[in-house]
Parts: structure tokens; C-alpha cells; sequence
């Protein structure tokens, strides 16, 4: 493995003040960007490049600039889309063989949203194929390697962009969190990673995996720069009806007031690593030494979040994957064969093991006879989750803990046993469920692996979530 | 404790519209009891009274004006289409 030196691009708001100045180019960012991924490549953290549409746009961009006007808040930054968010000039995936070849007729909402502040997506990361898994091992275009350690897996499902923005490749990248796959890679690789609060962000154009917790966010080298791109993606889209109009005109606009800040009992227990748990002990003493008001709080039915989780949204992945059936697009068995032949050989060989399990469990729950003994009373103990973080959040402005059990695995290491896998997700998925924006921010790091400090808030106040965030950055500075 | 049988496997690839062959039934059951087994969790809280989460967005009725909008053209979208044929979708014979 080559020792890639890590770029270090700084803030986002001054690389797009630098391009609005003409004190650099467009053009030499993205150049800069496609070569850091070339070097980059044994990480396998990208899969698809957008070259001709990259360059063409910073040569806009730049001659925008020449004629003395302004490009946009993000003008000529380079990022990496999960390579779910559908985008022009090059494949959407989903790092799926289902998908492969598939060419997107229209772009995501986030990816307009940011092209118009004059942002360059530079090429699409890899990730658990169709967002099923936490490591990056289930792509069908093999996995992604960690940037601290490439023995590790770097988290996941948004493990390439987790990787790319680890290793500096462009300033920032987008990710897509379900229960955990911003959060989680953005721990294990040391970066910040902000799953904004259940619709305040479009989910239009990004392959859908469980509807009612898919949340998309950015991933970034710092808080201020998770900040603005949440701030320039938020907003209510007519074309996902689930969007909420936003709460706050300028989210980069971060207070420094004191908090009352509570640590979640149940994150905290025994089943937690150890060097983890003294990671996060040590970064709530800082902030307690900063003049915060910390209490300790108990989430009892935080206990039933991980089954709750894997009812509802395998449930909600059986629904969104019956399209993939090999008639409109994306992969098909076309061997002589009738219809019914060709959906379930085109599902069976297009999906892989993760896929299908999480399809038929999905298929399991919701058939007749077990629907109310699983689904619906999955729902019902949703319901007591929410209001159980409501109550909490009656009392404290944040709830903070690890995003983890443990820092970052080793590639194989827990690929056999999905069970093992899916309790990786134990302190995310809560917050997804009950749809509260959180955010991971690095602290210090055990036995040499990062670890991030989950901070949770009240549902569209995320912007108390990254002022929080910037907090603890800034503790550590 | 949940338990799943191989008929029971087999019916789920139905619905599922996934092919699965014979060897590879035993071990997806077992799997697939595994992670029921996990989720039997939920058979211990008491949920009654409770009424089920639909959504958590916090919306109600969100209309917006039907209104026609150009977005893709006809062609852009039967690119991605496995088989065309004079602007229709091609698919296998049915019966």
C-alpha cells in the first residue's frame, strides 16, 4: 500500500472565497481532485469518475469568475457523491451488479442544489451495495479500505465517501445515513459526518433503501464545512413530499452558548468498548470543564431499537427493491425465458446475499399471519422510542454517547455472520427511527483508531446539533 | 423462539420474485432464523395502547399545483430500457 500523504484542503468558505477572487482556479482544484483519487486508488474508495463533466463545468466556473461574477457560495469545490445519489455523465450503481451500466435521466435534488453554488462532483463512491451494510464489504465492486488503517474496513455503507474525505481526495462528500451510514464511517474514519433530521434534506433522486429513515448528508474534513453544505442542501422539495420547510435561514451561523448536554446511560453500558467509552468519557469531562451542564440520562426503550430497526426497514427494502425486476432498466436475464423466469433469475443473480436476506426478511414480516406479530408492533414500539427521546430532550439540548461499540473491524472479520454485523448499528439506529438529526465528530482515538462522539438533538434542530459539534471540534483544537 | 422451515424459505423466494437453488436453501434459513431470532426481542415490551409510527417528518397533506412540467423526453428515459421496440418496453411472452 502506498503511503498516500494526506491533502489538507482547509475550510470549504475559503476555498469558494479564493475561487470568487481569482486567486486560484476551478480548473486546478478538479485537476488536483482526479489526480488525489488516482493516487488514491488501492483504497478503492471511488468507482465511477465524472472527468469531461468536471472540468467543462470549473472552465464555467472559472471564466464566471474572469467577468467579475460571483460562482456561489461552493464555487469550484470539488466533491464525491455516494455513488446512490443518481448524477449526469457517468453510472449510478448503487454499487450493485442490478444497476451496473445504468445511465441516471436526471440528477438528485442535493446534486443540483450544490451544482448551483457552483460545486463540481468529481466522481461516485463506493458503498454497501444498495446501502445495506456497515463496512463497504457488501459492494459487488469489492471493498473499500480505511484510511487510517487499509487492513480496516472504513465503515459503512458510506465507507468510500467516509474514505475519500479521510484521505483529503476533495473537500467534502455526500453520504446517505439509514441507520448509521454516515455516522458510523465518519467514526471510523475520523472525519465529521451530519445526518440531518429526517426530511429537511430532499431524498429525491438518491436510491431509496428504507423510505422512512433514508436521510442524505454531507461528510466533511470539519464542522463548519458540515455546516455550510447542510445549510446550501436543506430545504423543502415538492418533488419528495416528506420535506419539511427549514427551520433556520443560515445554519452556518453556529452558537457557542453553554449547553446542557446529556450522556445516554444505555451507550455508555458495559457491552461498549472500553477505550471507547473512555474516548467519550474523557471528551464529556472537557466539555463539563468548558462550563456545560452534564447529566446522565436513561433511554430504557433504546434496548428494542436494534430489533425495531431490523423489522421495519429490511419491511421497507422488500418494497423499494420489487422494482428492480429487469423490464425498465438496470440488469436482465434475457434468456429465452418467460416473464416470471426472467424477474426471479434476473433478481437472483443482479442482488447479493445481503440484498436478498434483507428482502426476504422484509417479505417474512410483512406476510400475512406475522404482519401484527412483527411489523405493526414494530411501529408500535417506534412510537415508544420516539417519545422516549422526546422525554429526554425535554431536559437537555443534546444527548450525547459513542457512535459505536467499537472502532473500525477488520475487512472479513465480521463479513459471515450478519447478526455480528447488524450490532455494529446499535447506537445509530435509535436516532434514525425517531428521525432526529445527529451528527459524528471526532474525539480522541483508541489503541490508534478513531472514534466519534455522537451528539443528537431535537427533531430540525440541527443546528444546535452542529453548534455542539463545532464545541467539541473546538475542545480538541 | 422463532424458528423458519425450509417450505417456509421457499415461499418467501416466491414473493420475494428471487430464484433460489436447493443448496442454497439450508444455510438462508438458517440465517434468516438467526435474525428473527434477534428481532424476538420485541415480544417483550408492551405496546398496548400504542398506536403504530407512520412517519416521523411531521407532515400532513402536502399538496402542490398539477401542473405539467418538461423533464425527460420520451427517449432519455427508454435508454436505460433492456429491450425496445417503436418506443415501447419489450418484454418476455407472458403465458
Amino acid at each position: 500500500m502506498t503511503n498516500i500523504l494526506k491533502k489538507e484542503w482547509g475550510k470549504i468558505a475559503d476555498l469558494a472565497s479564493a475561487i470568487n477572487a481569482g486567486e486560484t482556479s476551478a480548473v486546478a482544484n478538479v485537476k488536483e481532485s482526479l489526480r488525489l483519487i488516482d493516487e488514491a486508488k488501492e483504497y478503492n474508495a471511488v468507482l465511477h469518475l465524472t472527468k469531461t463533466r468536471a472540468l467543462d463545468r470549473a472552465k464555467k466556473i472559472d471564466e464566471l469568475v474572469k467577468s467579475s461574477k460571483s460562482a456561489g457560495r461552493l464555487a469550484g469545490v470539488p466533491f464525491i457523491a455516494k455513488d446512490n445519489y443518481l448524477t449526469f455523465d457517468t453510472e449510478t450503481t448503487a454499487a450493485s451488479n442490478i444497476l451496473a451500466g445504468f445511465k441516471a435521466p436526471y440528477q438528485a435534488t442535493v446534486i443540483e442544489k450544490l451544482e448551483a453554488e457552483g460545486a463540481i462532483m468529481v466522481a461516485k463512491a463506493n458503498l454497501d451495495s444498495f446501502a445495506h451494510g456497515g463496512s463497504t464489504e457488501n459492494s459487488d465492486f469489492d471493498p473499500t479500505k480505511n484510511a487510517v488503517d487499509p487492513a480496516r474496513v472504513p465503515g459503512g455503507s458510506s465507507g468510500g465517501s467516509a474514505t475519500a474525505v479521510a484521505l483529503g481526495l476533495a473537500p467534502f462528500a455526500l453520504g446517505s445515513d439509514t441507520g448509521g451510514s454516515i455516522r458510523q464511517p465518519a467514526s471510523f474514519s475520523g472525519i465529521v459526518g451530519l445526518k440531518p433530521s429526517y426530511g429537511s434534506v430532499s431524498r429525491y433522486g438518491v436510491v431509496a433503501m428504507a423510505s422512512s429513515t433514508d436521510c442524505m448528508g454531507p461528510m466533511t474534513a470539519n464542522t463548519e464545512d458540515a455546516a455550510l453544505i447542510y445549510d446550501v442542501i436543506a430545504g423543502q422539495d415538492t418533488k419528495d413530499s416528506t420535506t419539511t420547510p427549514r427551520k433556520d435561514n443560515n445554519y452556518t451561523k453556529l452558537s457557542d452558548s453553554k449547553l446542557k448536554i446529556g450522556v445516554i446511560k444505555e451507550h455508555m453500558s458495559d457491552g461498549i468498548n472500553k477505550e471507547v467509552r473512555s474516548s467519550i468519557s474523557e471528551a464529556v469531562d472537557k466539555l463539563k470543564t468548558d462550563g456545560h451542564e452534564v447529566t446522565e440520562i436513561s433511554i430504557p426503550e433504546l434496548e428494542y431499537s436494534l430489533a425495531c430497526y431490523y423489522i421495519i426497514i429490511p419491511a421497507e427494502i422488500s418494497s423499494n427493491l420489487a422494482r428492480y425486476d429487469g423490464i425498465r432498466f438496470g440488469f436482465s436475464n434475457r434468456k429465452d425465458q418467460d416473464l416470471e423466469g426472467l424477474f426471479n433469475t434476473t433478481r437472483a443473480i443482479g442482488f447479493n446475499s445481503e440484498n436478498k436476506r434483507r428482502i426476504m426478511i422484509g417479505n417474512y414480516v410483512l406476510s400475512s399471519g406475522y404482519y401484527d406479530a412483527y411489523y405493526k408492533r414494530a411501529q408500535k414500539v417506534r412510537t415508544l422510542l420516539i417519545k422516549g427521546f422526546e422525554k429526554a430532550l425535554e431536559q437537555v439540548d443534546v444527548l450525547v454517547g459513542p457512535v459505536t461499540p467499537n472502532t473500525a473491524f477488520k475487512i472479513g472479520e465480521k463479513f459471515n455472520d450478519p447478526v455480528a454485523m447488524y450490532l455494529e448499528d446499535l447506537l445509530t439506529v435509535g436516532v434514525s427511527l425517531a428521525g432526529l438529526p445527529a451528527i459524528s465528530v471526532p474525539v480522541s482515538s483508541a489503541e490508534g483508531l478513531p472514534v466519534g462522539m455522537q451528539i443528537t438533538g431535537k427533531y430540525l434542530d440541527d443546528k444546535t446539533v452542529l453548534s455542539a459539534a463545532k464545541t467539541v471540534q473546538d475542545l480538541y483544537a | 423462539m422463532s424458528t423458519i422451515s425450509i417450505d417456509e424459505v421457499k415461499k418467501l423466494a416466491k414473493l420475494s420474485a428471487i430464484k433460489v437453488e436447493d443448496d442454497e436453501i439450508d444455510g438462508l434459513r438458517q440465517e434468516l432464523e438467526n435474525i428473527l431470532q434477534y428481532v424476538d426481542k420485541l415480544k417483550d415490551i408492551n405496546v398496548e395502547g400504542v398506536e403504530p409510527t407512520i412517519q416521523v417528518s411531521r407532515q400532513q397533506n402536502v399538496f402542490r399545483e398539477d401542473v405539467v412540467k418538461d423533464q425527460n423526453t420520451q427517449d432519455e428515459l427508454l435508454k436505460n430500457v433492456p429491450e425496445v421496440q417503436s418506443g415501447y418496453i419489450k418484454v418476455p411472452k407472458v403465458l
